[in-house]
């Protein structure tokens, strides 16, 4: 019972990040019938965004202490974060909670990137083949990890959560199961962020006159547009708001992993997938399919499973992609008439 | 377009044959004619032709090429280590697997089109590179790749009587299959390769390829079953791509599981799309490019900058430098990205439209009637 506990938690997590990747990839496909193989490289410059930030804050000044002296006898050098230096306790704390503020250095960074790549060059390939997306989309993803790769290193970079969530939480003793089960505090926050991202999105969609409008033109751009609303335009916006959710599940996952260059293809393919069987331009679907093949992943990982089925684990969520894409022609959630063949 | 007919095919292909059989000499002056990043040049080469066969004719894009360039590795190893260390059984074993390998998969991933094509090949492919990793390490080896070893069987030289001291190296009668001789022997099979995708091309096959590129729908509505013609299409890019895996095998046998990898299926679909897809010789100029600039590219440095913008005054050179530095050495992809962007972007076609359009060019401009005589030809 414990083990199944754990699992489901390791599979809503990792169904979490699924989810919020799959998301902004729907929307954009949905809006802008934009296939982008690019939106694996958003997510992980939102989590180059935490690494920027969390060493600006760490910028140090180094003074001499005379009257303290090294093992070795010369002076002891004090490094103390500038923030800190200026701001006193505040800047300590700014420094410990850096990863959770990034948040709002990585919301302007990502709106910007977004609309830049959408004006400068998805606008260029609205009328072109889904082919030709995915490989210009695919190019531009390979020139952003090699910008990043050739100024952060290949090397993965730790970057540390907060003091007060690193350590694990009872989670037995909440569920009344008794103790025993740990779950690490930034991981809850991890799942608790993604839900709160998730229902902003669907909210904004569902409740705004704004996403009306955008529900609209999914519907029927051309009507919408006769109506003479500037659909293009809201769709753009579209466009930087999955750029955005994108990038700050990259920032939000940086303590989990440790970002490098190679983050983003890794997670494009699995969030493909999560797209294709949640349904193309579905935004319920690929809620439900991420957290679905994260869960489904974290199961197939048991050894009970694995004693059974060797391997499974690899390629569970290929093997459901198969299976529903053959069977399911337009995914789990897909409407009815798009991309059907 | 010119009308392709038997007698300029032949031409073509004599042409061809003779720029791939005179690489060493005029790879010469460019620093590339080194067997070792020639026999690169035939062998993607083929896989590229290979991959053209499915993307350029049919236009489905498969993202899962790459698989079987690893199985027909795998495949061609396994024949060193159990039959002989001659190339032929290795290479025809690798070519079957594969071709076994892309039925299956071909059959199931055929029933989609469009992108969901690509995220089924996608999805096998990675099926398999991780499966390789971790389930089927007895047949790979998992990470550290399958090797050759002292107490293979080889049960065929066994059988010959052919001893060979410490650990033997792929052979063709004899010959050695790394240097020159391998070089040649990748050269004339990428000139087969080439040939038969000039037969596939204008054979009546190549034509309903072509036409369920134009319009799958129509062909449908005139009666045609599709399936088989793509499913045969897929079979034949794969038996190609097992070629290509075997003959890398050949020269080096050693093969791992990072060859299967979607990147890598991504850099033959890159081959394919810069030197132009749907045409003939424009893939294997596309994976000769690219392996070239992986070779040269990756091994420029600051100091050989300097040495090659040494003529510019000394302001100028270190700026040049300092622009350039990012786009070679480590960061040879970037080049690579760019370069590939500007492509889709700009020319579609390809390198080979480029080439014509330089060519249109520099041709005299029909005549206003013979313009009007292009424009009204009957659609069907």
């Amino acid at each position: 019972m414990n083990e199944f506990v754990l699992q489901l938690l390791n599979g809503l997590d990792k169904g979490g990040a699924y989810a919020l990747i799959a998301l902004g990839l729907t929307l954009v496909f949905g809006t802008l019938g934009v296939v982008n193989f690019a939106h694996g490289a958003l997510f992980m410059i939102g989590a180059f965004c935490a690494v920027v930030f969390s060493r600006l804050l760490q910028l140090e000044t180094v003074t001499v202490d005379p009257e303290r002296l090294t093992p070795w006898g010369s002076p002891m050098e004090i490094r103390t974060p500038l923030v800190q230096a200026w701001l006193g306790d505040f800047g300590a704390f700014l420094v410990q909670y850096s990863v959770p503020l990034s948040i709002f250095f990585a919301i302007p960074v990502m709106l910007l990137v977004g609309l830049a790549m959408e004006r400068g060059l998805i606008r260029f390939f609205y009328k072109r083949t889904h082919a030709e997306q995915i490989l210009v989309t695919f190019g531009l993803a390979i020139v952003i990890q090699e910008i990043i790769k050739a100024n952060f290193g290949a090397n993965p970079i730790p970057v540390s959560a907060p003091a007060a969530l690193s350590g694990s939480a009872d989670v037995g003793a909440w569920l009344g199961l008794g103790g025993g089960i740990f779950y690490p505090w930034w991981r809850l926050a991890y799942l608790g962020f993604a839900i709160s991202i998730v229902a902003l999105v669907i909210v904004f969609l569902q409740f705004t006159t704004y996403g009306m409008v955008v529900r609209a033109g999914m519907e029927d751009r051309q009507t919408v547009g006769f109506l003479g609303i500037n659909i293009q335009r809201r769709f753009t916006v579209v466009f930087g708001i999955a750029a955005v959710v994108a990038g700050l599940a990259g920032v939000m996952y940086t303590p989990i992993v440790p970002p490098s260059y190679t983050m983003g293809m890794d997670f494009l393919v699995l969030s493909f997938v999560v797209v294709v069987v949640g349904g193309m331009g579905s935004v319920g679907g690929a809620v439900l399919a991420g957290f679905l093949l994260g869960i489904l992943q974290s199961f197939a990982s048991m050894n009970e499973i694995k004693s059974i089925l060797p391997g499974i684990d690899q390629v569970i969520i290929y093997l459901v992609a198969v299976v529903v894409l053959l069977t399911m022609p337009r995914g789990l959630m897909g409407r009815k008439g798009v991309m059907e063949t | 377009m010119h009308a392709s007919t038997p007698s300029r095919d032949l031409v073509y292909l004599a042409v061809f044959t003779l720029v791939v059989l005179t690489m060493p000499i005029w790879l010469e002056p460019i620093g590339a004619a080194y067997p070792n990043l020639m026999q690169r040049f035939a062998i993607y080469g083929i896989f590229a032709i290979g991959f053209n066969i499915l993307f350029g004719m049919t236009g489905y894009l498969s993202f899962g090429h790459a698989a079987f360039l690893g199985v027909g590795s795998y495949a061609a190893v396994w024949s060193f280590k159990l039959l002989s260390m001659n190339v032929i059984p290795a290479v025809l074993f690798a070519v079957l697997v594969a071709g076994a390998f892309a039925a299956i998969i071909g059959y199931v991933s055929l029933k989609r089109s469009g992108i969901y094509f690509s995220i089924l090949t996608l999805a096998f492919a990675q099926m398999s590179y991780n499966l390789a990793y971790s389930v089927f390490t007895p047949i790979t080896n998992g990470e550290t790749g399958l090797q050759l070893a002292l107490q293979d069987p080889r049960v065929i030289d066994r059988a010959l009587g052919i001893e060979a001291r410490g650990i033997p190296s792929p052979g063709l009668f004899g010959v050695e299959m790394s240097g020159y001789s391998g070089f040649y022997l990748c050269a004339v099979l990428l000139i087969l390769c080439f040939f038969l995708a000039m037969r596939i091309d204008r054979s009546p096959f190549g034509m309903v390829l072509k036409a369920i590129k134009s319009n799958q729908t129509r062909m449908g509505y005139t009666g045609f079953n599709t399936r088989p013609y793509t499913l045969t299409a897929f079979i034949i890019s794969g038996m190609y791509a097992g070629l290509a895996g075997g003959l890398l095998a050949a020269t080096d046998p050693l093969a791992g599981a990072e060859r299967m990898q979607w990147t890598a299926s991504g850099e033959v679909v890159l081959m394919t799309i810069l030197g132009g897809a749907g045409t003939l010789v424009g893939p294997v100029i596309g994976a000769g490019v690219i392996k070239y600039f992986e070779n040269i590219f990756s091994a420029f440095h600051e100091a050989k900058l300097h040495a090659a913008f040494a003529f510019l005054p000394d302001g100028l050179e270190n700026v040049l430098v300092t622009i350039t530095a990012p786009f070679v050495g480590e960061g040879w992809h970037l080049t690579l990205g760019v370069v590939f962007m500007l492509i889709v972007i700009f020319l579609p076609g390809g390198l080979m439209e480029g080439a014509q359009r330089i060519y249109g060019m520099f041709r005299r401009r029909p005549s206003a009637g013979q313009r009007a005589a292009d424009k009204f030809q009957p659609a069907e």
